[in-house]
């Protein structure tokens, strides 16, 4: 199994998440994350969607059959060595008067913020790569998590380039 | 549609919506008037369908229309059914309309089956109140989320103004690209409220834009290909037809002299007499098409899709063959079989760039030789030709029935069929020379397709003589459409292929479950069949008796025939052909225990196939390089 993420750029109309995700459970491919917001043009919504397949073909059968819904803008496959992939977890740590010390040197050695503080627990905000939130976590567990929420991945390439001005110029067109 | 290269007069659904007429001025109306206008404005001539709470705005307006025909059903699978055959018999995109929840859903079975398979239709629903959505309100049924995965896309329209450019879209969706249904989602207020009708609507469609123009450099690759195997083989289906490309293939077909194999899809894209033509492909295809595929070294797949009743086993599917792969849709190419040459495109473009460059092989000295392969391919299609055995008792063959049906029909016949033995042995005993005269059920496998979709073609199609070739079980599924038939002016023909029993499952019942006939029995049980002439005591001869579909016929304002002894078999389809003031059913009490031959079981390489029951052909492998 390989992940893979893909940044698909989608008209902001209601009912096309749904779509979406109707489509992956109907061919029976898995989403690893999912995150969906609207991008600089409100007209647009971007959906970072991180796949789990077998080897290439099913990957292509995932873009191929996404590109097939009318309301599919464009698909763009970021590969990890060319673009900023972060996640955001929200934790929520049991913590006392005599660990609460150990877990904000946790905190500070990557560089999460604590963002809530109460007399049992502190709640951590942080961000990155999966990687790097696995390890914190790792290190935090001894604690006690109480609670854990975790963003999807959201995806970004590297350099000047922009993924959304071709699209926008077709959604000019059509308009 | 009977295209060829030369001269289709038949109108372009791929312009349709979006190259409508010229501009009109902006006239204050109804949203429901503006459906109705739009529907004139697209060119829907006819309409199948149901009234009810949710659509009945739309049908004021629809009964002033001088343009719009509406055919009112008998039940809304009838209309999507209808809608299809209407589509596959013109070439245009087939419209059926029907109200809110229940209404809606029963076009579920339709649609499913007119995405399987293709076919350009438009599916107009009323919905409740924009306001009252999501409330679990009377006849309220979120049918746009139900329709999802079986529609190529579907629109829920909640504002007056949206109507005309939705309506546009959905017939532009539906008939361009790989042609499938769409369905529009109208809430009822929106057809209530007042707006401003103006056409030609701007679509807004930045999403869709289909590939139709091939790859110039995979054409050449394709062309060196198919003028170097040894043992090439194309691969024909539904897509060739939808792209009126039969002209085109012929063509090519005689340029490259390679044979052709047409799918259940594709029959009459390439006359069957044709030399060149080896039959169909598939489960119950040819021993010869079957084993050309197997055999190939190059499989050259035109808008076919190496679906499963084709392939058999995939791993073992054509094992020496390189495969080209031309589909307008890029996620069929790859999907079952890894292609060599990946072609993106409309068939029309594919084959018209194909024989250019095929022909510039040719006039630099490369020209690819089969002679050594057609030896081997007439070698099986003369071992093993298709037949079947005239029943012992003397009762009615199937196969006989259906094959005397198709010699006795006017020049020009539609066939449609419903699903199970007797579709296979329509597909298999009545020769098709001519694109778009079988419509059938084939990716979802309908029962009860035959009856609504005859209807459709005929009413696309009057001057055609219509035949439905049906089965005892599928025609208990939709033949109330025949009172439609009946009150409305389409006189279609309807063949009941009579055996008493379900008889593609009886036959996997008999071969692969100890011939325990589980819940498969139409018929009463009775040994003795009153008003019989033949078979009386027979249990090998009875049929389907309750209903009398002869009476059950009559009541429904047709005619109503039997046919029990292969004596009265012509003069019984000649008195059917002779009767074009209604429609006419014949009851063709046929043998049960007659099976369909070749098959390739379900789960099994092609190698496997039986030309008859224990039947195995035997191959020379030398071909196996």
């Amino acid at each position: 199994m390989s992940k893979h993420t893909l940044s698909v750029l989608v008209e902001n109309k209601p009912g096309v998440l749904a779509r979406i995700t109707a489509l992956f459970s109907r061919r029976g491919f898995n989403i690893d994350s999912l995150a969906v917001g609207t991008t600089e043009h409100p007209e647009i919504s971007r959906i970072t969607i991180v796949v789990n397949v077998l080897d290439e073909l099913p990957l292509e059968q995932v873009t191929k059959q996404l590109n097939k819904l009318v309301n599919v803008l464009k698909i763009v496959e970021l590969d990890p060595a060319s673009a900023v992939q972060r996640e955001l977890v929200l934790v929520k740590v049991r913590a006392d008067n005599d660990s609460r010390s150990q877990i904000t040197e946790i905190v500070q050695l990557f560089r999460a913020k604590t963002v809530d503080v109460s007399p049992e627990a502190v709640t951590i905000e942080a961000t990155g790569g999966a990687d790097k939130l696995e390890a914190m976590l790792k290190m935090l567990e001894p604690f006690g998590i109480k609670e854990l929420v975790q963003s999807g991945t959201i995806a970004v390439g590297r350099g000047a380039r922009s993924i959304t001005d071709r699209s926008l110029r077709a959604l000019d067109r059509s308009a | 549609m009977t295209e060829q290269a030369n001269g289709s007069h038949h109108p372009q659904p791929r312009t349709r919506g979006a190259a409508p007429a010229a501009a009109a001025p902006a006239e204050r109306m109804t949203g429901a008037q503006s459906l109705i206008r739009s529907l004139e404005a697209v060119g829907a001539d006819t309409v199948f369908g149901i009234p009810g709470g949710a659509i009945l705005p739309a049908y004021d307006p629809l009964m002033d229309s001088a343009k719009v025909r509406h055919v009112l059903v008998r039940h809304e699978q009838g209309a999507g059914h209808a809608a299809t055959g209407y589509a596959q018999a013109t070439g245009k995109v087939g419209v059926c309309m029907a109200t809110s929840g229940p209404g809606a859903t029963n076009l579920v079975t339709p649609i499913a089956d007119a995405h399987m398979d293709s076919v350009p239709i438009v599916a107009i629903t009323g919905q409740v109140s924009s306001k009252a959505i999501g409330t679990d309100a009377f006849q309220e049924a979120d049918i746009c989320g139900i329709t999802m995965p079986i529609t190529k896309h579907n629109f829920l329209v909640t504002d007056a103004d949206d109507i005309p450019r939705t309506i546009a879209e959905a017939f532009h969706i539906a008939a361009t690209g790989r042609p499938g249904p769409v369905l529009v989602d109208i809430a009822k207020d929106a057809m209530q409220n007042e707006t401003t009708f103006v056409w030609p609507p701007q679509q807004d469609l930045p999403g869709y834009r289909p590939v139709t123009k091939p790859h110039a450099k995979q054409i050449r690759e394709a062309a060196r290909l198919i003028n170097e195997a040894k043992r090439p083989v194309l691969y024909v289906g539904g897509g060739v037809m939808k792209a009126r490309a039969t002209g085109e293939l012929r063509i090519l077909a005689e340029l490259t002299g390679a044979p052709v194999t047409t799918t259940l899809m594709a029959l009459g894209s390439f006359p069957d007499s044709h030399p060149q033509h080896v039959g169909m492909p598939g489960m119950h295809g040819d021993v010869a098409a079957v084993t050309a595929l197997q055999k190939a070294d190059l499989i050259v797949a035109l808008g076919a899709r190496f679906d499963d009743r084709v392939t058999g086993r995939l791993d073992t599917f054509a094992p020496h063959a390189k495969v080209v792969h031309a589909d307008i849709d890029p996620a069929e190419i790859s999907k079952n079989r890894v292609a060599d040459v990946p072609i993106v495109g409309d068939a029309r473009e594919v084959l018209a760039d194909l024989i250019v460059a095929v022909q510039a092989d040719h006039d630099a000295g490369r020209k690819g030789d089969y002679t050594g392969w057609w030896e081997h391919l007439n070698f099986w299609r003369n071992t093993y030709p298709l037949g079947y055995d005239l029943p012992a008792d003397g009762s009615l063959s199937p196969q006989q029935v259906i094959e005397r049906i198709g010699q006795l029909a006017p020049e020009g016949t539609l066939f449609a069929a419903g699903v199970g033995q007797h579709q296979m042995w329509a597909a298999q005993f009545i020769k098709y020379e001519k694109p778009a005269t079988w419509f059938n059920s084939g990716g979802a496998g309908t029962m009860g397709y035959a009856v609504p979709a005859a209807m459709g073609a005929k009413a696309g199609s009057p001057d055609s003589t219509v035949w439905a070739i049906d089965g005892d079980g599928c025609f208990q599924m939709t033949n109330q459409e025949l009172v439609t038939c009946a009150l409305n002016n389409i006189p279609i023909k309807v063949a009941i292929i009579n055996n008493g029993a379900l008889g593609m499952v009886r036959q996997w019942q008999n071969l692969f479950y100890g011939e325990r006939f589980s819940n498969t029995v139409l018929h009463d049980g009775a040994e003795h069949v009153p008003g019989s002439t033949q078979g009386v005591g027979s249990i090998r001869n009875r049929g389907t008796r309750v209903p009398d579909f002869v009476k059950l016929s009559e009541a429904m304002g047709c005619v109503g025939l039997r046919c029990e002894t292969p004596d009265e078999l012509d003069a019984v389809i000649a008195k059917a052909n002779s009767i074009n003031d209604r429609p006419v059913v014949v009851d063709f009490i046929v043998h049960e225990d007659a099976m369909v031959w070749p098959m390739v079981a379900a789960g099994t390489s092609n190698d496997e196939i039986m030309a008859a029951r224990d039947v195995r052909p035997d191959f020379s492998d030398e071909l196996d390089d």
